[in-house]
């Protein structure tokens, strides 16, 4: 059993860079929840930032515990664990406690904690092993799309539009598309999907509008056009736009930003912590960031291209889409390019389980890293 | 999948170049609008309005008082927005529901910053408003500083009063700064010297959280008060003239005849300056605009009549000067004259009997000036009329005031495109035709008149720096003709037959000249009987005699005979200015005293 016997060769392959981008990165995270937190009037510092640091231990934990496991292991209970996975779905739909609007949270005694978080990490062990089990070169046509989508995605994606977090559904349809595109899915099939989806986005809004809820529906046309209503949810994209805008080319400085501790930026420290660290450290600091997001996604795939069997490509290749979207929404929502979703940036947003599944995703690349084919024997 | 692998790679990175594009769109080609927006956010200026400027009189005592007022507005987030609490709020204000909810839902540039409600609530409101805060937690009272003007409608045509910029004097340069809604001098000494009295306001800014809570001062500019304006009004003397006003129109001012100083400025009927400040109604606005006596027309600096007789005393002036009449000269009245085929009538119609100028100018003879302008060119005259301040605004310093017309030859040209008839210069002598005067230039002849015809320009203001250190232009006549106006002035009030009798004073030797102003010749009066055809009634007066220390010009408008109605308003006013002044003297005597008194007292505390 590789994970009893710790072979020398696994600690010399172990990937201290990734590691220490992620840890570099969450690091950074609770300064910002620290300043983005911060009383103005004479209240006391709200702690955040320590529940960040203590979480930030947790997974620390998790991640070594995950790295030091066989990720071919953990693919043979792939199945088992993706329908653990539904099973907590389908729990919090009926005994979930609600909170801004959806009902997506577990209480666990002193911590509550969001299954669809750690669902998109089943999610990617079971379609990479149901992938991986087809063979090389496979061909993916109509047919054996559906089957996949009926098998893995349509039911968890109605479950978790149904709590609603329109952000992991959303999520998870990008991730089992790209999964189904690096498996070989043919591009013209991918082309067509594109533009059925562009064309029946109407019409299907339709039908989906009606069972959005209300704020979703201001969110969405507030993107469409944030001046309808200033002092909504419009407001709030403007709000990171003057945020980030003001930052300039070399930031504020750091606790010198004002559109967070005065409130003007609503949700600062979790799903919009990046405008509040492009205030402070400007368009140089917002570039220097982005650089270890790129090192992790770059990263990631070269995993993908580099591990031992096709399980651990799929493996890799989905986290690391996985990540890459994250990382893409977040950022594109800051800057008022796609409407607000609710969706954290990695590593950096407050909130413990985003950020455990995060470094177990992590984990498990770097298990697969460090388990990569052995090129240069 | 290797190569879909790599392309996903490349995706990544062009995905990565477009949030870059976006990143360096936002933060550095609009970072600084970005940055604005952000300081807008965070940061609250205020203006601290300086306090007003005090007017006070020449003896320190004051006119006006800066005041609180308050004000309601209302922070719109916190407030309950349920339709009971609109209704008891509507109740409490005294603002109908349907506005009141229309104020409430304005779009707001900015959120939490509150809205204004209503002004000027009384004490009362503003208690009962305190002890409802629970129900109205976004209700705020603002203290804004009035102005109070203690004497109310005394002085009001000196003192003038505040109102809101006009949307005219909102983009002009001498108000810039202030707010849209500030109040400012709008008339008399209040608007004239509006840039002193007001003072600069300071400011405060602050940083503000996104519920509109101040977290910190960032800056504080003290504002500068307004500085105060001692007038040269004497109260006591203004307060009688009023008085002597009061139920008619007209107006009375009391001027030093030495310095120009004026002691008192009276026109009548007033109106009550504190109705601007409380935030008149259109209908109190318009019920002052169009009152038929016109109550916001400073009858001492805004209209101008004939000046009847009292222009006698230039006639007569200039008549000497010219050599047309000396000491010697003597006409015949037999109640008139003809000339040019036409009737002069003398007041008194059975005539004076030969009168030379002393008695004529005492008793008021038309028949002697009459036989005087027959001798006199009217642009003589009309030079002399001018030399002695006539035809020109006086310069007071205080707004809209205009000037009387002294006709001659090349006006009557201009204006009527017709020849100058000899006849006419007849009614010109004495006062009447063409000429008019204003009631302060009226002033200004009689403080020439008596202080060796020096012109002086009336002030309003006290400036220690040397009431005499103005440049005078001077009359150009001979103190003797003068000294024989002067003297003709004081037979008038003290001698038998003198037409001005009624102003005779125990206190104090007063001279004075008469004039009746007709309005309609006396025939269509006597028809008629309307008082708005009724005689203006004039005096000029100073006193004492031997060195004048006071002259006082009264007009009523319609008033009637000058001696009879004009005459002893002059006389009260200035008996009042000599109580006054005596008063003031006995009070010091005893502060003096007083004061020793004291220093004893303490001295023996000190021994102990």
């Amino acid at each position: 059993m590789g994970w009893v016997m710790i072979d020398r060769r696994l600690i010399n392959n172990f990937d201290w860079g990734l590691l220490s981008a992620a840890l570099l990165l969450s690091a950074i995270g609770v300064l910002t929840i620290f300043s983005a937190t911060r009383p103005v009037l004479d209240a006391e510092q709200q702690s955040f930032y320590m529940r960040q640091l203590y979480w930030i231990g947790l997974s620390l934990i998790f991640y070594f515990a995950v790295i030091s496991f066989d990720y071919r292991w953990l693919l043979r209970y792939a199945y088992f664990i993706y329908f653990f996975g539904i099973f907590l779905l389908v729990f919090v739909l009926f005994f979930g406690r609600e909170g801004m609007g959806a009902q997506r949270w577990i209480p666990l005694g002193f911590l509550s904690f969001q299954p669809s978080e750690f669902f998109k990490l089943f999610f990617i062990f079971a379609v990479s092993r149901y992938l991986s089990d087809m063979g090389e070169n496979i061909n993916l046509d109509l047919k054996s799309i559906l089957r996949a989508g009926g098998l893995f995605f349509f039911i968890p994606a109605l479950l978790i539009v149904k709590q609603p977090d329109l952000g992991t559904a959303v999520m998870i349809s990008f991730i089992f598309f790209s999964m189904l595109f690096a498996a070989g899915m043919r591009t013209r099939l991918l082309v067509m999907a594109v533009i059925i989806g562009i064309i029946s986005v109407p019409y299907l809004g339709n039908i989906f509008w009606g069972s959005l809820k209300n704020y979703q529906k201001q969110r969405i046309t507030a993107f469409m056009d944030p001046d309808i209503d200033p002092r909504g949810i419009g407001y709030h994209i403007k709000q990171s736009k003057v945020s980030i805008g003001s930052g300039g080319l070399v930031g504020k400085g750091y606790m010198k930003g004002t559109q967070g501790p005065l409130r003007f930026l609503p949700e600062k420290h979790t799903d919009f912590i990046f405008a509040i660290f492009a205030e402070e450290w400007g368009f140089a600091g917002s570039v220097m960031l982005w650089l270890f997001y790129l090192f992790i996604i770059l990263r990631g795939f070269d995993t993908a291209r580099r591990a031992r069997d096709l399980a651990g490509t799929y493996l890799a290749f989905g986290i690391t889409s996985m990540f890459a979207f994250y990382f893409m929404i977040n950022i594109s929502m800051t800057l008022g390019m796609s409407p607000v979703v609710g969706i954290p940036l990695p590593l950096m947003s407050y909130g413990g389980t985003a950020l455990l599944s995060n470094f177990l995703a992590l984990g498990i690349l770097g298990n697969i890293r460090m388990r990569r084919m052995p090129l240069s024997y | 999948m290797e190569r879909r692998i790599i392309f996903c790679t490349y995706i990544v990175l062009s995905a990565f170049a477009i949030l870059l594009l976006r990143l360096f769109s936002i933060q550095v080609i609009k970072g600084s609008r970005y940055r604005e927006i952000s300081d807008n956010n965070r940061l609250k200026v205020e203006r601290v309005t300086a306090p007003r400027g005090i007017i006070y009189d020449r003896n320190g005592s004051p006119l006006v008082r800066n005041i609180p007022f308050f004000d309601i507005s209302a922070v719109r987030e916190y407030m309950p927005s349920d339709e009971e609490t609109l209704l008891s709020l509507s109740a409490l204000l005294n603002i109908e529901p349907g506005k009141l909810k229309a104020m409430l839902h304005v779009p707001a540039v900015k959120t939490y910053v509150p809205v204004k409600l209503r002004d000027n609530l009384s004490l009362s409101e503003v208690a009962m408003i305190a002890a409802r805060k629970i129900d109205f937690p976004g209700l705020q009272v603002d203290v804004r500083t009035g102005r109070e003007y203690i004497y109310g409608e005394l002085a009001a045509h000196v003192s003038g009063y505040l109102n809101r910029l006009t949307p005219g004097q909102a983009g002009d340069s001498d108000y810039s700064g202030l707010p849209p809604d500030a109040f400012v001098g709008q008339y008399g000494v209040e608007k004239f010297h509006d840039d002193i009295l007001r003072g600069r306001a300071g400011g405060r800014m602050t940083e503000v959280d996104a519920m509109g809570r101040e977290t910190r001062v960032i800056s504080f500019e003290e504002p500068s008060k307004g500085r105060d304006i001692r007038l040269t009004i004497d109260m006591p003397v203004q307060i009688e003239a009023e008085k002597n006003l009061a139920g008619r129109a007209g107006a009375v001012v009391a001027i030093d005849p030495q310095t120009g100083e004026i002691l008192a400025l009276a026109s009548s009927p007033s109106f009550d300056p504190n109705m601007f400040m409380e935030g008149m109604s259109a209908f109190d606005w318009n019920m002052l605009v169009t009152d038929s006596k016109k109550p916001l027309l400073n009858r001492a600096i805004q209209s101008r009549y004939p000046p009847g007789s009292t222009f006698k005393v230039i006639t007569a002036l200039a008549a000497l000067e010219e050599g047309v009449i000396n000491d010697e000269t003597k006409f015949h009245c037999k109640g008139s004259i003809e000339y040019g085929g036409r009737e002069f009538k003398c007041w008194k119609k059975e005539g004076h009997g030969t009168v030379n100028l002393n008695r004529a100018l005492a008793e008021s003879c038309d028949v002697f000036f009459y036989e005087v302008g027959k001798r006199l060119d009217i642009d003589k005259l009309a030079s002399y009329a001018r030399r002695f301040g006539l035809g020109m605004p006086s310069g007071i310093g205080l707004n809209g005031e205009i000037a009387g017309l002294v006709p001659d030859s090349k006006w009557k040209a201009k204006a009527k495109k017709d020849k100058w008839y000899m006849g006419e210069t007849l009614h010109t002598v004495i006062g009447q035709g063409y000429l008019t005067a204003t009631p302060i230039e009226m002033a200004v002849v009689t403080s020439a008149l008596v202080n060796g015809g020096r012109l002086v320009k009336p002030k309003l203001l006290m400036d220690d720096a040397g009431a005499l250190s103005d440049s005078f232009s001077t009359a150009g006549v001979k103190p003797e003709n003068l000294f024989r106006i002067k003297s003709a002035l004081i037979s008038s009030v003290n001698e038998g037959g003198g037409t001005g009798h009624l102003a005779r004073s125990n206190i104090t030797e007063i001279g004075g000249k008469t004039g009746t102003a007709q309005v309609v010749s006396k025939s269509v009066y006597d028809r008629n009987r309307l008082s708005e055809l009724k005689d203006h009634a004039w005096f000029i007066s100073f006193a004492p005699g031997d060195k004048p220390e006071i002259a006082v010009t009264v007009f009523i408008e319609h008033g009637g005979g000058g001696g009879a109605e004009a005459a002893p308003v002059a006389k009260n006013v200035i008996e009042a200015y000599f109580n006054a002044k005596a008063e003031r003297l006995k009070q010091e005597e005893e502060k003096e005293k007083e004061l020793e008194y004291g220093m004893g007292d303490d001295r023996q505390k000190a021994d102990k």
